[in-house]
């Protein structure tokens, strides 16, 4: 008998048992390392005892037990492993990575630069406070996202020419904002405010998708990436507020008053901060923790979708009209943007292969029904929008309520197509991979294009 | 003979902890040790010693470290502590005790063996 062979044929059949450990949450490697140990031993031993090496496996695996009974045993002793915790700072030898403590390092560094550097403004006669309000608006972006992107090029180790692409891209955004003599409280100035950090998110996506930024996976990836963000952010948030109530109380009772304190440093730099430790962590947490951004899809796509169809059954019924008011537009592009968001992460949680499923029905309602309620609004509006004249507010308005019309129509379209059998949903995907370019296009012209276009008002 | 499962669970602790008492050892060097003792009597499902070990590591009553074994695999020992010293002391007691009990009653019932019988 060749003994190589069957060496190699146990250790394929060693290898599977450890897959199927594997797969039980309530294991862990360093057990499944211990349960090894004790298998390989018994099979020595059966051998010793004359048995034949697949014999003896079998032997040995029947003695081990049901792997179904053992895991629950080591789940009833270990129950917290159902919980799956991030560990960022491993105290467990075996499990640290040699790069894990440097990155929590940087990350720190970065952090502290960001939280300085909205405090620079104000060593050079610029307090954060009314009178610059115009500037600290039209520039909030640059204080921080070239620094997370700094963050991004470290930790993917860009080249240096795309360092110097988007050091460009930055020090032009930072002309941009400031070269303008728009006016203090004006609308160009709100609306630069409002789309300059549009634009710069999406070239700091650039630096996170590192090489893979025009693969449709890239963009992919920043997608779950700014979900993931903004959620951990907004819990973030939710702490530092705990932390200055609770300052506030008991400085309070010593009577100290730390209001100034807070807005003048803790909520900036905090605020500053906050964004890239959250970066951090969402990027520590991604292989560790369920994304959560799809589980709130999850949850709300159907109710958003039953309130949507309600409201057009309600406005069909009722005859009512839509009440035309300046900021009906608004209201109806930020109903896109929430469709949009919705129907983004739930294709970024979704298994490109799988076919057709119940959700996805519901999804094409969604999309379908906000689509059907914003043409009603255009229509009413455009009725008019000749009388109110074009102010940038309203061109802007009208221009990312088209963009994002476009968008949910053609996505539509492939949905529907891919529910019908014909198209895959994969090129869902790269459409609206593809269509973030559009979004960082519009948000450039309305920075650089509408200032002047309509006088700096 | 097999032995039930719950006095097998019932018994586990103070055995595992013996054994370790004897010797700092491994899961499957103590499995082989209960063989012995027992005499094969005592019918240990092999992966159901693991949570066990967890359990008693977890507790304090014993304390475990890896070691590279002659054949090169990494191989985790345990050994007992004063904990569990402490705790295999009080654990005999018991034993001893329902060991005692139960002798007192088999006697009775030996000397009158009818009853044994159930006639």
């Amino acid at each position: 008998m060749d003994t190589t062979n069957t060496a190699t044929a146990i250790e394929q059949q060693i290898d599977q048992w450890r897959s199927f450990l594997r797969k039980r949450q309530a294991i862990h490697a360093v057990d499944i390392a211990e349960l090894e140990d004790h298998l390989r031993e018994q099979v020595a031993g059966l051998v010793d005892a004359g048995l034949a090496p697949d014999e003896a496996f079998l032997v040995a695996v029947k003695r081990m037990g049901n792997l179904d009974a053992i895991s629950k045993e080591f789940a009833r002793e270990h129950s917290d492993r159902l919980w799956k915790q991030l560990v960022l700072v491993s105290a467990d030898a075996e499990a640290r990575s040699p790069g894990g403590n440097r990155e929590a390092f940087v990350a720190f560094c970065f952090a502290v630069a960001a939280a300085l550097a909205i405090k620079i403004p104000a060593l050079f006669g610029m307090p954060l406070d009314d009178g610059a309000a115009g500037f600290y608006m039209r520039n909030l972006s640059l204080f921080i996202l070239p620094l997370l992107a700094g963050y991004f090029v470290w930790k993917r180790k860009t080249g240096s020419r795309s360092i110097l692409y988007l050091v460009g891209i930055f020090i032009a955004a930072a002309i941009a904002a400031n070269a303008f003599p728009v006016t203090p409280g004006g609308s160009t100035e709100a609306l630069m405010a409002l789309h300059l950090p549009i634009a710069l998110w999406l070239v700091t996506g650039v630096a996170y998708a590192g090489k893979r930024w025009r693969e449709s996976g890239g963009r992919m990836d920043f997608i779950r990436f700014s979900g993931e963000l903004f959620i951990y952010y907004v819990l973030i948030a939710l702490g530092g507020g705990v932390l200055f109530g609770f300052m506030a109380l008991i400085f309070n009772a010593i009577g100290i008053d730390v209001e100034p304190f807070f807005e003048s440093w803790l909520l900036p730099c905090g605020a500053m901060g906050g964004v890239v430790i959250a970066s951090w962590l969402v990027e520590a947490k991604q292989s560790v923790i369920e994304n959560m951004a799809p589980v709130l899809t999850r949850l709300f796509t159907p109710l958003f979708a039953l309130m949507l169809v309600v409201f057009l059954a309600v406005m069909s019924l009722t005859g009512r009209g839509i009440d035309i008011d300046r900021n009906v537009l608004i209201a109806f592009d930020l109903l896109l943007v929430m469709v949009l968001a919705l129907l983004l992460y739930s294709i970024s949680a979704r298994d490109l292969q799988a076919g057709p499923q119940a959700f996805d029905f519901v999804q094409v309602v969604l999309v379908v029904s906000a689509l059907i309620a914003d043409a009603v609004a255009l229509w009413a509006i455009a009725a008019r929008i000749s009388e109110f004249g074009a102010s940038p507010n309203r061109v802007a308005a009208l221009g990312i309520n088209f963009l994002l019309l476009v968008n949910l129509a053609w996505s539509a379209v492939l949905y529907i197509g891919f529910l019908r059998g014909r198209g895959s949903f994969a090129s869902l995907e790269r459409w609206q991979t593809r269509y973030l370019l559009v979004y960082a296009g519009w948000a450039c012209v309305v920075v650089i294009i509408f200032p002047p276009m309509f006088g700096y008002v | 003979m097999d032995i039930n499962k719950d006095l097998i669970a019932a018994s586990s602790t103070p055995l595992v902890l013996a054994i370790l008492a004897e010797a700092d050892s491994y899961g499957y060097a103590i499995l082989q040790r209960v063989q012995e003792i027992s005499g094969g009597h005592l019918a240990w499902t092999d992966g159901m010693l693991y949570p066990v070990l967890h359990r008693l590591e977890r507790l304090g009553h014993i304390e475990a470290h890896w070691e590279t074994a002659e054949s090169g695999r990494r191989r985790k020992y345990y050994g007992i502590t004063t904990q569990g010293r402490v705790q295999l002391a009080t654990d005999r007691e018991q034993w001893q005790a329902v060991d005692a009990t139960l002798r007192g009653i088999w006697q009775l019932l030996s000397l009158d063996p009818p009853r044994l019988q159930g006639a």
